[in-house]
């Protein structure tokens, strides 16, 4: 599957003659390659459809843009199951604390995209009821624009985030 | 025994509280972020209490500091499964203040659009109940239908949802070359697959031992809780806007609005698949009166989007000739073209309340106008809104395995709800 | 019945009639509203019992202030009925109609959340859309847009209801 390697973008490959590589030691480093490989092979979703975008998501689950290719198609409702919160709808004041709570119930290691402008920036909703951009709530990894994003926009956004966690991912 | 006589921990004793149990907005079976608080004793539902809010946009301020003609991109995003039928209202209430009405050819692609829209809206209700009942191969089905026509939708208005294709005076672009064929290549895959998901479910016993007689809502009930749509006709009484006081040609299509007697959730089933057929009937009736050309937009430029639009190679845009007149050709053009869409179009004052059918019930816009470029209040009457206010009715008295299957049957969209 | 035959048949009783854009439209004092609409349901000839929303306008340069407008819708005729009441700024209240259209429930709360019309009889008036403990009525004309200044490489935007282009 072709990957996209970017200018500047450090991947794996360079990590062993880094600097930092080479203080952690060969082990670690190896060890570090071979779980941010398996966590980006099958990160679950938690559902937080909220609005359209949540409709688009489903259709990129489904059959015909099928998140199951990269072992994501099985949407838990439960937080403590899931690795990866994929915002996808406007977040009402009323629905900012709910967000957060079950942010904080996800077990580390998690992420977060947001999806849809209305979830990255307040979209086209400046106005009173809508949290403008849920980074003022929780920390966001990839953030896809759009309203609401065609199903390969999510797709192209969920695998930025699969080299991000490749590349970058710690166990320690 | 204790001190007073009773056994403490014989069964009867141990039952004596009934648990509060949130299902909250974040679930995966409440179509959307709706809140029930449910009293549950054992298994049965005490009482039920749905709270709403949680997707409140604002969406009837923000109209009220934009254009006119802005106001569609506003409201086709309140109840986002039936984008088309809120725009349709939108626009046929503020024709309807302006004293126009959009030329003949424009509102028979408002109406092939808005009945796709239909099918497509119900085939996520089926979808989505059909997962949320255990029968998961049956979203993957509905969703694989919709997806041909979005295709539809893309080709003519250039987005999947969210369309803002219905304007005030007509419509924006009219059929693309080949979407004729495109719609009838629709037609002829659609009603083969309907009734193959029709016979997929509608004698499975499972289906049945988890629909019928479950959620019953009477029709004078369902009347005094302002219920309308596919609920108000499984009940028995034969609502139907398109049908009652037509709008935008419809009283010149012939199709049938489905009624059925058993007032449970088996029966909305029913009422629903019978119309996505009729509403494909509609679609082919529509198909037939596209072939002569004519004009989708209003005439009068003090009303009509002053571009003309055409596929280019990066999308829908300006064309190259309207391009040219503006920017060489007419100053005068050039001038009206800014005023209109910065400036927008003045509508007279008054009110109008403008009601559609859309796939929930009675959609209605109530529309008040003080004589300026802006809304003065655009109210959205949504049927989610009123249908969801008979859920605790439904509950009470089920199991709580039955929530899921009323709700599913109510099928609303939080988008419409809050707004 | 035409809009207009409603508004002969409705004059007698209720003067305040206007017949506009193919609608015909009552105003009647708050004091009349159930006996009003309680008696619309039972005439024969209008049975106007189905009651499709509850809403008000904010008219901040008007006296009264609040117009909430009841929108009846007749099953058996077809014919449809706007009720207008006039609320004054100073003592926002209308007597709910829940009693007569149990509909109007979630409406009633609805509009006293955006526009702070309070609706004495109501079994439960509180907070609908908004977060609980919210502070003022989003809707009012009084009230701000909201959301946030723009800042943008040394641009600043202002929400949409401060611009002056």
């Amino acid at each position: 599957m072709p990957v996209e390697r970017l200018e500047g973008f450090r991947t794996a490959k360079s990590d062993a003659g880094s600097k930092e590589g080479f203080k952690r030691g060969l082990l670690l480093t190896k060890l570090d390659r071979a779980v941010s490989w398996a966590r980006k092979q099958s990160m679950w979703p938690v559902t937080f459809g909220l609005a359209c975008c949540a409709i688009e998501m489903m259709s990129t689950g489904a059959g015909s843009y099928d998140l199951s290719r990269w072992g994501m198609e099985l949407f838990r409702a439960s937080p403590r199951q899931s690795d990866l919160m994929i915002v996808a709808g406007r977040v009402s004041q009323k629905m900012a604390p709910v967000l957060r709570t079950v942010y904080d119930q996800m077990p580390e290691p998690k992420w977060v995209i947001s999806m849809g402008v209305c979830a990255s920036a307040g979209g086209m909703f400046t106005n009173y009821a809508i949290v403008q951009g849920v980074d003022t709530i929780v920390p966001v990894d990839i953030y896809v624009p759009g309203c609401p994003p065609k199903p390969e926009m999510l797709m192209y956004g969920i695998l930025r985030l699969h080299e991000k966690v490749r590349t970058e991912g710690r166990i320690s | 025994m204790d001190e007073t006589g009773r056994d403490p921990l014989s069964v009867t004793e141990l039952r004596q509280e009934t648990m509060v149990i949130n299902m909250g907005p974040q679930h995966p079976s409440t179509h959307g972020v709706l809140r029930l608080l449910l009293e549950l004793d054992g298994e049965t539902v005490l009482s039920c209490r749905p709270i709403v809010g949680y997707l409140h946009t604002g969406i009837e301020k923000n109209t009220e500091y934009r254009t006119w003609q802005q106001g569609v991109a506003f409201v086709t995003r309140a109840d986002y499964l039936s984008c088309f039928f809120n725009e349709l209202a939108y626009c046929l209430a503020v024709e309807r203040l302006l004293g126009i009405e959009a030329p003949p050819r424009a509102q028979v692609l408002r109406v092939l659009f808005c009945e796709l829209n239909r099918v497509a809206s119900h085939l996520v209700w089926l979808a989505t109940a059909g997962m949320e009942l255990g029968a998961i191969s049956v979203m993957l089905y509905g969703f694989r239908e919709r997806e041909g026509i979005l295709d539809v939708f893309e080709a003519a208005t250039g987005l999947r949802m969210n369309h803002s294709y219905i304007r005030i005076g007509g419509v924006l672009m009219d059929l693309p070359d080949g979407g004729l064929d495109q719609i009838g290549d629709l037609l002829q895959m659609l009603p083969g697959r309907i009734r193959e998901y029709e016979s997929l479910l509608s004698r499975n016993p499972i289906w049945l031992e988890r629909n019928v007689d479950v959620g019953r809502l009477s029709a004078e009930e369902a009347l005094l809780w302002g219920v309308t749509g596919p609920m108000l006709r499984a009940a028995g009484a034969s609502r139907d806007v398109r049908k009652d006081e037509p709008y935008s040609g419809y009283e010149t299509y012939e199709f049938e609005v489905p009624v059925r007697e058993g007032a449970d959730c088996y029966a909305r089933f029913e009422v629903r698949i019978e119309e996505m057929k009729q509403s494909l009937r509609i679609v082919e009736q529509c198909l037939e009166r596209l072939r002569e050309p004519g004009p989708v937009m209003v005439e009068d430029p003090k009303v009509r989007w002053p571009a003309q639009l055409e596929v280019g190679p990066d999308g829908i845009g300006n064309s190259v000739a309207y391009v040219r007149h503006i920017m060489e050709e007419s100053m005068e053009a050039l001038i009206h073209h800014f005023k209109m869409v910065t400036e927008g179009i003045s509508v007279p004052d008054g009110e109008v309340y403008e009601p559609v059918e859309s796939p929930r019930g009675e959609l209605g816009y109530y529309v008040v106008s003080d004589g300026g470029h802006r809304p003065y209040r655009v109210k959205i009457r949504d049927p989610s809104f009123a249908n969801l206010q008979a859920v605790p009715q439904m509950m009470e008295g089920g199991l709580v395995a039955d929530a899921v299957a009323v709700i599913s049957s109510v099928d609303p969209v939080m988008g419409g709800v809050d707004r | 019945m035409t809009p207009s035959e409603l508004a002969e048949r409705i004059r007698v009783r209720y003067p305040d009639v206007i017949v506009a854009r193919g609608e015909a439209t009552v105003v009647v004092d708050r004091e009349r509203l159930l006996e009003t609409l309680e008696d619309l349901r039972r005439d024969e000839e209008l049975r106007l019992d189905f009651l499709s929303s509850v809403t008000a306008t904010d008219w901040p340069g008007r006296t009264p202030r609040f117009w909430v407008a009841y929108e009846l819708h007749s099953l058996a005729h077809g014919h449809r009925l706007r009720v207008k009441v006039g609320v004054p700024d100073e003592d926002p209240s209308v007597p709910s109609v829940v009693p007569l259209f149990p509909t109007a429930d979630w409406h009633e709360r609805e509009t006293y959340d955006l526009f702070g019309v309070v609706f004495d009889g109501h079994p439960d008036l509180r907070r609908i859309l908004m977060p609980e403990g919210w502070e003022g009525h989003p809707l009012r004309k009084t009230e701000e847009l909201g959301g946030v200044n723009t800042r943008f490489r040394g641009a600043f935007i202002p929400p949409v209801d401060r611009r002056t282009t």
